[in-house]
């Protein structure tokens, strides 16, 4: 768990991303590209949304409040033109510390509440965002929407800078993800989740981490958002600030494993392209929610706490028993009294 | 001004209609092991809880190393050297042995984006880790541990921040005689090195091996207070375990 710079893993990453990177210049079927971007973008916001909802347990349902914000900061600088065609690009990390710095008010005060009711009020954030949204017309357009100037980029590799700022974006959000649970904010992001009142008690600066997560966590979301916006070209306050947004983002850290470095983007790659699929199979009904909540169900069915951690923890099962008799025999010449100390359950 | 390590200072809190604890006045003197005892509901966990700010009192005051804390939190009280242990042995599961220890060894804002644990946390973990005979134990997730185990753990890891005034909440409440004996042990060996305790305990026995003075509560507010022989045959501390 703890040593996470293995050398298996970095070849993981190096495998995965180098695929990625490659995949427009091979090239493939139009609708490929295109999922793909949706793809990672997921995974790109799941994984932001996990700092915060794996790390530190706090599961925020208004990230998509966030990812909406960036979306109308590109929209809103970039109405008339794009100078060039990279600017907005070049715009995003001052949008990702903006909104990070703006979240963090917002966060001291959501983040007096927990677990559920902390859900609830996050909630109210993404409705509030929706409001201005609708209302601010002099800046937002309100219900008429607000286009992006159209990127000037060439028809045959139109999709390439999308492609590849959402693909750096993803980096960014797995990069901050492994650096969490190499440092100290990551240790007590463990301590803030497992028991929070405990933490306090043993000096853990319980505020200052869960500030630090929501706002890295909500900045990188809203740098999301900000290219989201330049690709989709138009936006629209239901479909900038979309629940379903938010719920995709949570779904899927949830079905790849909360508070893991691969979870999310599991979830992103399983979750976006069924979703894709039953989109297709179902025509524009909304019938194709049920198929991907089925899908849902049912992996969350078979392995409760997400995919990774219910394979770890099976392989960990399995390695116990084989290795048990090694185990036990190293144990023995331990603390007086631990061979025979009974286990209390409370 | 006494030079009382703690002083409660008619410290009250209710609870709806209940006084839990009721114009609470009591003392810890440097160097002692003091025990908190009384019957079930007295307001003793209630009394820690204030102390170490987990709960608002109500109104009264609390003075730690001569200083009136105004608004105690939990956090500020550890930092300045008082720490607790809790009755269920709260531990972080997940986290390694070691890192239960790192954690509550205390680490500036800037030492946050360090590495998790470093080699000078990881001897200092150890260091107090082998005290505790936990040392082998040290890889292991802290949920792994036993229920008696975890308590060793919990009492050794609040110790990383060098307490001066340490708050035991029933230290050997369910864990065996075998684990009794190792805690009590700890406890004479952390108060030799200068360590104060106040310590709530129901083993009688235990409190009267370990512990001078002794603090009777009854109802939210003491009855009793001196040393554990004169405690034991005092009329008004029998009344208020057996009942008149």
């Amino acid at each position: 768990m703890k040593r996470t710079f293995t050398k298996a893993g970095l070849i993981r990453a190096g495998i995965f991303f180098l695929i990625l990177i490659l995949v427009p210049i091979i090239g493939g079927p139009g609708w490929l590209l295109n999922t793909l971007i949706f793809t990672i973008m997921y995974a790109a916001l799941s994984s932001s949304w996990n700092l915060l909802g794996g790390y530190a347990g706090y599961p925020s349902l208004g990230h998509v409040a966030f990812f909406g914000i960036g979306a109308y900061a590109v929209g809103i600088i970039f109405s008339d033109s794009v100078y060039g065609g990279y600017a907005p690009f070049f715009v995003l990390p001052i949008i990702g510390i903006a909104v990070g710095l703006l979240s963090i008010p917002i966060g001291w005060v959501s983040m007096r509440t927990r677990a559920d009711v902390f859900a609830i009020v996050t909630i109210t954030l993404l409705f509030i965002t929706q409001t201005l949204a609708f209302n601010l017309k002099s800046i937002t357009g309100g219900a008429q929407g607000k286009s992006v100037a159209p990127a000037p980029f060439d028809v045959s590799t139109y999709d390439w800078p999308f492609y590849y700022a959402m693909l750096i974006l993803l980096a960014i959000a797995m990069g901050v993800s492994l650096y969490f649970r190499r440092s100290k904010i990551g240790l007590s992001l463990a301590t803030v989740r497992a028991d929070e009142d405990k933490a306090h008690g043993v000096g853990v600066r319980v505020t200052a981490v869960k500030l630090i997560a929501f706002a890295v966590s909500s900045g990188l979301v809203a740098m999301v958002g900000g290219v989201w916006a330049y690709y989709v070209g138009f936006i629209y306050p239901q479909f900038a600030v979309d629940p379903l947004i938010t719920i995709g983002m949570v779904l899927m850290a949830f079905l790849g494993g909360r508070g893991t470095l691969w979870g999310p983007v599991l979830g992103a790659f399983i979750l976006v392209p069924a979703q894709e699929y039953f989109a297709q199979a179902f025509g524009a009904s909304q019938l194709y929610l049920i198929a991907y909540a089925a899908v849902f169900l049912v992996i969350m069915l078979f392995l409760p706490r997400g995919i990774l951690p219910s394979i770890a923890d099976r392989l960990k099962k399995r390695r116990a028993s084989a290795a048990g008799d090694a185990r036990d025999a190293a144990d023995t010449p331990v603390p007086v009294g631990s061979a025979n100390e009974p286990k209390v359950a409370r | 001004m006494s030079n009382a390590l703690l002083e409660v200072d008619h410290l009250t809190k209710r609870f709806g209609g209940v006084t839990a604890v009721d114009e609470c006045s009591f003392t810890v003197e440097p160097g002692t092991i003091t025990a908190l005892i009384g019957p079930n509901g007295s307001g003793k966990t209630t009394a820690f809880n204030m102390i170490t700010g987990y709960l608002k009192a109500d109104s009264g005051e609390i003075r730690f190393h001569g200083e009136t804390i105004a608004r105690p939190r939990p956090a500020t009280l550890y930092r300045r050297g008082l720490s607790r242990t809790f009755q269920q042995a709260r531990i972080f599961p997940e986290l390694t042995v070691e890192e239960n220890m790192v954690v509550a060894g205390g680490f500036g804002p800037r030492e946050l984006f360090g590495r998790r644990v470093t080699s000078a946390d990881s001897e200092r973990a150890l260091t107090m880790l082998t005290q505790f005979r936990l040392d082998q134990l040290a890889q292991l997730p802290a949920g792994d541990l036993s229920y008696g185990q975890r308590k060793l753990l919990e009492f050794a890891a609040v110790l990383m921040s060098s307490p001066t005034l340490v708050l035991l909440d029933e230290p050997t409440a369910g864990v065996n005689p075998v684990m009794i004996d190792a805690m009590e042990q700890h406890i004479r060996e952390r108060h030799a090195a200068g360590v104060t305790f106040l310590i709530v305990e129901h083993d009688m026995q235990l409190v009267m091996r370990l512990c001078d003075p002794v603090i009777v509560l009854d109802r939210g507010a003491p009855i009793a207070f001196g040393p554990p022989e004169l405690i034991q045959n005092d009329p008004l501390v029998l009344e208020a375990y057996l009942g008149s």
